[in-house]
């Protein structure tokens, strides 16, 4: 009978309507995470404070700081005179970095001697050692080649016929690098993972707790009724925060669309679906909707460490990348962030909706097998 | 004629090492109203999974509406109702809401639903209090709502787990009133309970004890079967009496009801020139001494000693 999926979906969404504590929270949440996330995850490092430690004092070594600060990744906070005090710098967190010009510096490079600068980088904190390291490697490594052929358009005059190899770094899709471009589309799947299990975790082991579900079992209804019926209204509800997602993160963070939205909202259904699977699944194993919530919880953190939301997939571990494959979320960032900023087209992301379809197949046949309309 | 509705042979369900119910054969026909008695632990609410098919059955079998319990158990989920010991009504829906639900489940068209609910609102009475949200219902209105729900469908086999557990004495009569109603109009009623007067209005009783069945029959066959004899008596140091009455073997059972001992005989022996016997001689003073009906409980608590002692002697 096609009609008892939409009783189940009927009640469910009336009951959720009487529920304005976690009505509430299905729209705020969306929207605080999305700030949080929008705007405290900032991988850009820029503004390193640093100090100088300059054992030279000339205008070579002056110059050099000067082209330090117009990079603007680099504050420089003033002058010290000592090792001890770049120690001191560092250590109350005072300062990140600090660079250290040794005494013959002007002379060397006027005798055309080799010359060692120092950084001093503080390693507690890795993301700011890798970003201060490249770029003073670079700005260090420009000088020098830029010493080195003035020197030699002064000796030798042809120095047309030697200009070094240079890369010329070309960034497409997010130009600017911003973190929020990047984020807010990958909070999409965070979001819809964390509400989608939970909801529906919640939702099989609230009738259990309550003793509704008894009364479900002795009755006609069967599981896919009423797996379809419990899965119904919350996939609704998981389109509704996509959009406040995506409407919100282009007003407050201007994150451009650039592909299709109608394939991004037909992709997002299966994501969605697996997503519900997985908490019917958690409900099956869960005897309270306290145990429910916790298990929603869990499952979280390795989709939020582990699915390349917040590390590259490309960087983990060998057995990290195995369990990321395994999670919806991984595939669904893949594909909504090549929609939304590369312009990403079906045949694009055909392989991540195999993964997916895979997923979720595998999550339905788990699930009919644990919930079985008996009692124990 | 009568039809048989329930049929179970040997029926057994063990949990680990727990036998929860042992060797249980019934029947019951169409129209009857069905009580399971026993304590709670017995076996009760087992039973009536097994019958409901929501709990596979250890050993034995069973056949409910003409459906076996252990392989047609979805064919029987269409043809029965069923109202579980706390009334499981989706406490943030109002009553007409809990019972449009349960009608869609029950697969009544979509067509006929509301009529159907109004017809049963109109029955139970539940016609004042259709939006109020069940949750905010006292225990008696909850029993009729759920009740109600169980109903919707017209199931010929209705399944009631301690339907009157925490409802006020004129809620539980206007109950029974509904059951025998259903009853009339041809509906089979299994329900179980531990209250002794209702098993009273029950056309035919189950006792279960320990997960056994310990007899079946008319309230009446089963009080004859025990062969008891009730006496009422007042006395002056009733205590002393109590102590020294229950020390004979041919005495079942005394207890104190307010300034009056009640005490049932074993075996047919008349209970009155018996108690004269034995406690006029040791000086008491009988004000005054009656005969009385011996009720079901009566037989059920004789029953349950029996087993204790038979169990304590074995032991």
């Amino acid at each position: 009978m096609l009609t008892r999926p939409f009783v189940i979906a009927w009640k469910e969404l009336l009951q959720l309507r009487r529920d304005r504590m976690t009505l509430a929270m299905m729209a705020v949440l969306p929207i605080v995470q999305l700030l949080l996330f929008g705007y405290a995850i900032n991988t850009d490092v820029r503004h390193i404070p640093t100090v100088i430690y300059d054992q030279d004092h000339s205008a070579a070594s002056r110059e050099l700081q000067q082209s330090l600060r117009v990079t603007g990744f680099y504050d420089l906070l003033g002058e010290v005179k000592s090792y001890a005090e770049i120690e001191r710098a560092l250590r109350s967190g005072k300062a990140r970095a600090a660079l250290v010009i040794p005494a013959r510096y002007a002379s060397n490079l006027r005798s055309g001697k080799a010359t060692q600068l120092q950084l001093v980088v503080d390693g507690s904190d890795p993301q700011t050692v890798g970003s201060a390291i490249n770029t003073a490697s670079g700005l260090i490594a420009q000088r020098s080649s830029e010493l080195m052929l003035a020197k030699l358009s002064r000796v030798g005059g042809g120095a047309g016929a030697l200009q070094p190899i240079a890369l010329e770094p070309s960034t497409w899709y997010n130009p600017e690098l911003r973190t929020a471009v990047y984020v807010v589309p990958g909070l999409i799947g965070v979001i819809l993972t964390m509400t989608m299990v939970m909801l529906t975790a919640m939702a099989i082991a609230r009738e259990r707790e309550r003793g509704t579900l008894e009364q479900l079992i002795v009755s006609p209804v069967r599981r896919v009724e009423l797996v379809l019926g419990k899965i119904l209204p919350y996939t609704v509800i998981g389109y509704v925060q996509m959009s406040l997602i995506l409407v919100a993160g282009r007003v407050v963070f201007g994150v451009p669309l650039v592909g299709s939205l109608e394939l991004l909202y037909v992709l997002s259904f299966l994501f969605i679906a697996a997503n519900l699977a997985i908490g019917l699944f958690f409900s099956t194993l869960a005897k309270t909707q306290q145990q429910a919530m916790q298990m929603s919880f869990f499952f979280l953190l390795p989709n939020i460490l582990l699915s390349g939301f917040m590390f590259p997939f490309e960087s983990m571990p060998r057995p990290a990348q195995l369990i990321s494959q395994g999670l919806p979320l991984t595939h669904f960032l893949r594909i909504v962030r090549g929609i939304t900023l590369k312009g990403a087209t079906f045949p694009d992301v055909s392989q991540e909706l195999v993964w997916l379809g895979g997923i979720f197949c595998a999550l339905v046949v788990l699930t009919s097998l644990r919930f079985t309309k008996k009692l124990v | 004629m009568s039809e048989t509705i329930i049929e179970t042979h040997g029926l057994s369900r063990r949990f680990g090492s727990l036998i929860a119910v042992r060797d249980v054969s019934l029947s019951v026909t169409r129209g009857e109203i069905f009580g399971v008695l026993g304590p709670n632990g017995a076996g009760k609410s087992t039973t009536i999974r097994m019958l409901c098919g929501i709990l596979d059955p250890s050993g034995g079998s069973g056949s409910v509406v003409g459906f076996d319990i252990a392989s047609q158990a979805e064919r029987i989920k269409e043809r029965i109702g069923y109202m579980t010991q706390r009334f499981s009504l989706y406490e943030d829906l109002s009553v007409v809401e809990n019972l449009l639900f349960y009608a869609g489940i029950y697969g009544v068209p979509r067509a006929k639903r509301r009529a159907r609910v109004e017809q049963v609102l109109e029955r139970t009475g539940l016609g004042q209090r259709r939006k109020q949200i069940a949750g905010t219902l006292s225990g008696g209105w909850k029993q009729r709502v759920a009740l109600a729900s169980a109903t919707i469908h017209e199931p010929p086999l209705l399944f009631l787990d301690e339907p009157t557990a925490g409802v006020d004495p004129v809620s539980r009569r206007e109950f029974w009133e509904q059951i025998h109603g259903l009853a009339a109009e041809g509906t089979t009623v299994l329900l179980t309970t531990h209250y002794m007067d209702e098993a009273e209005r029950c056309h035919r009783l189950a006792f279960i004890f320990r997960g056994q069945l310990l007899d079946v029959g008319t309230p009446e066959q089963i009080v004859q079967r025990r062969n008891l004899r009730a006496l009422e008596l007042e006395l002056e140091q009733p205590r002393d009496a109590a102590e020294l009455l229950r020390k004979e073997p041919e005495i079942d059972e005394v207890a104190h009801y307010g300034h009056v001992l009640r005490l049932t005989t074993r075996g047919g022996v008349d209970p009155e020139p018996f108690v004269r016997g034995v406690l006029e001689s040791r000086g008491f003073l009988l004000k005054s001494c009656s005969p009385s009906r011996v009720s079901v409980e009566d037989a059920f608590v004789s029953m349950v000693r029996e087993d204790e002692q038979q169990r304590s002697q074995a032991a």
